[in-house]
């Protein structure tokens, strides 16, 4: 029995969080059949695209796997932390892991901020993993310069977050866990091939591209890009230039209207709730 | 705490749907330590009236107290004190049954030993086993296991054993009843009237979203009270059977006509199944 005169200390919101975070990380990483498709998908893409397409983009000396392993650590990270989280909390609304929840005592953030720390854990991994398959096989080089490193922090934590906010706001928006994925993929896959991920952003027509430019999987490609490619390459980009204070500016804009739009769409309840 | 104390107070409960009124104004004590059975069949407005009273639902009228809390305002630490077991759901996938029971316990201020509260259930040799590889009735055990391990005075169990066998309802019986005796609060709704009667001090029936009926089982609408079937085997003339109001009379003068022992002697009063289905009968 409880003894309401002296009650003991309730648990924090932040170490919920953490709590949240490891058990959805055992639950995601015991799913082996999910884990190869969706933890595997840059690193497969990445060892299909480098092994078919060799040689240089024209017009630099830039061997086109090192600009896939730049375009697939962003959509990596995308894959994981949007679709991911937008899947998984529409998924935890039909199988009742919402409600289950919502009847304990945990602060609402305690659940978003798990799933924000089980993204960060996720893609962390794959990009690790990512760059080092494109290190040992395709001739990718860890960052030159400690600025390098910063860059690639930055947008990585920027955009991870960028992705994860818009994913809450989505599951939101998504009523039923079961069509999740066929309302998640398509905008997603239409976006990488938009956003500069496969082809140079100057071999997409001005048009696509300007759509492309709106979304925040561009400027974490170009944002990656300016980490590994020599600043030779800035010719290739349409400005002209890697365009960082831009990226920060518009990935902190989604990040910002993805908070406002989770807050708005986010409800406890789901369509088969009665 | 006082004796008696009251730990659910309802009156006046109304909610309502595109303007069908689900609940349609009910009035409930349950006190404390006590078990308490809602019946009603589908739609009778059981787990809306549950619900409200765990704080999911806002209510549309009247007033709830739950452990002296309106549910609709409660706070974490209110949340610490109450247990729930809902309907089935296919959550919690990929994890042991110590897993999860473990994570559970994190989420409680002072909860109970997961260990213990795993044994008490039953699971303690499927501690080890994948929440997928448990069957229906351990798969429920886990959910009640999953509403206790935080110590809650009070516990809501909705419709906890729909799908089990007989033996697995009747050892599930057995541990509501241990959690009686430690003093818990226990309100369940249910389909299955031995279920009720079996558990619960008292019952309420509910009907198109009125309580139509709330007593001890054996006396619900009446029971104790109502006429009782007397059948006997008359000798020479096969089974014979009268409704009577004072069975004992009757069973001594057979006794003294046939000269002692009466043959296929049974007296039967209304189960509590013939009550109910009168009561929602009346109601339909």
């Amino acid at each position: 029995m409880n003894d309401a005169q002296t009650p003991a200390k309730l648990p924090s919101a932040l170490s919920l969080g953490f709590s949240r975070a490891g058990i959805e990380l055992r639950q995601y990483w015991r799913q082996r059949d999910a884990v190869v498709f969706t933890f595997g998908y840059p690193i497969i893409m990445m060892l299909i695209f480098g092994s078919v397409f060799k040689g240089d983009i024209s017009g630099t000396h830039v061997p086109y796997q090192q600009y896939y392993a730049a375009g697939l650590a962003a959509t990596g990270t995308m894959a994981v932390a949007f679709q991911g989280v937008a899947i998984g909390i529409a998924t935890d609304r039909t199988d009742k892991t919402i409600k289950r929840l919502r009847g304990l005592p945990m602060p609402p953030i305690s659940y978003f901020l798990g799933k924000i720390l089980q993204a960060t854990a996720v893609g962390l991994a794959q990009t690790s993993l990512l760059l080092a398959v494109a290190g040992l096989f395709f001739g990718l080089h860890l960052p030159s310069s400690p600025a390098r490193w910063a860059t690639l922090v930055w947008v990585f934590v920027l955009g991870l977050a960028t992705c994860a906010v818009l994913g809450i706001a989505l599951g939101g928006l998504v009523r039923d866990g079961r069509s999740a994925s066929a309302v998640v993929f398509p905008p997603f896959l239409v976006l990488q091939f938009i956003s500069g991920v496969f082809f140079p952003l100057g071999q997409i027509g001005p048009v696509l591209r300007d759509i492309g430019s709106v979304f925040p999987l561009k400027w974490m490609c170009q944002g990656i890009r300016s980490v590994f490619l020599p600043d030779s390459f800035q010719a290739q980009e349409p400005s002209g230039s890697w365009q960082h204070p831009l990226t920060a500016l518009i990935l902190g804009g989604w990040i910002v209207a993805g908070t406002v739009l989770a807050l708005r769409t986010f409800r406890w309840r789901g369509k088969y709730d009665g | 705490m006082a004796d008696g104390e009251t730990d659910i107070r309802v009156r006046g409960l109304v909610k309502q749907y595109q303007g069908i009124r689900a609940v349609d104004g009910i009035d409930l004590d349950v006190r404390r330590g006590e078990t308490f059975a809602l019946l009603g069949p589908n739609g009778a407005g059981k787990t809306t009236t549950v619900e409200i009273l765990e704080g999911y639902r806002e209510r549309d009228g009247g007033e709830v107290g739950v452990l002296g809390h309106d549910p609709q305002e409660a706070d974490r630490r209110w949340r610490t004190r109450i247990g729930i077991v809902m309907q089935e759901s296919s959550d919690i996938y990929e994890l042991t049954v110590d897993e999860i029971v473990r994570h559970f316990a994190g989420y409680f201020p002072a909860p109970r030993d997961p260990l213990e509260v795993i044994e008490l259930v039953g699971l303690g040799e499927q501690r080890r086993s994948r929440t997928t590889a448990l069957s229906g009735g351990q798969r429920r055990r886990l959910d009640v296991a999953l509403g206790l391990v935080g110590g809650p005075e009070l516990l809501f169990l909705d419709e906890p054993t729909t799908g089990f066998d007989p033996e697995a309802r009747r050892r599930f019986w057995e541990l509501l009843r241990g959690l009686k005796r430690d003093g818990t609060t226990i309100l369940l709704t249910t389909h299955y009237l031995d279920e009720a009667e079996q558990l619960a001090d008292r019952v309420a029936v509910m009907s198109r979203g009125r309580i139509v009926a709330l007593d001890a089982p054996d006396r619900l609408g009446g029971r104790q009270g109502a006429s009782a079937r007397v059948g006997w085997n008359e000798p020479g003339d096969g089974a014979r059977s009268v409704e009577t109001d004072q069975p004992t009379r009757l069973i001594a003068q057979l006794a003294e006509r046939l000269g002692g022992e009466v043959p296929g002697l049974t007296v039967v009063r209304p189960t509590l199944e013939d009550v109910y289905l009168r009561l929602i009968g009346e109601q339909g």
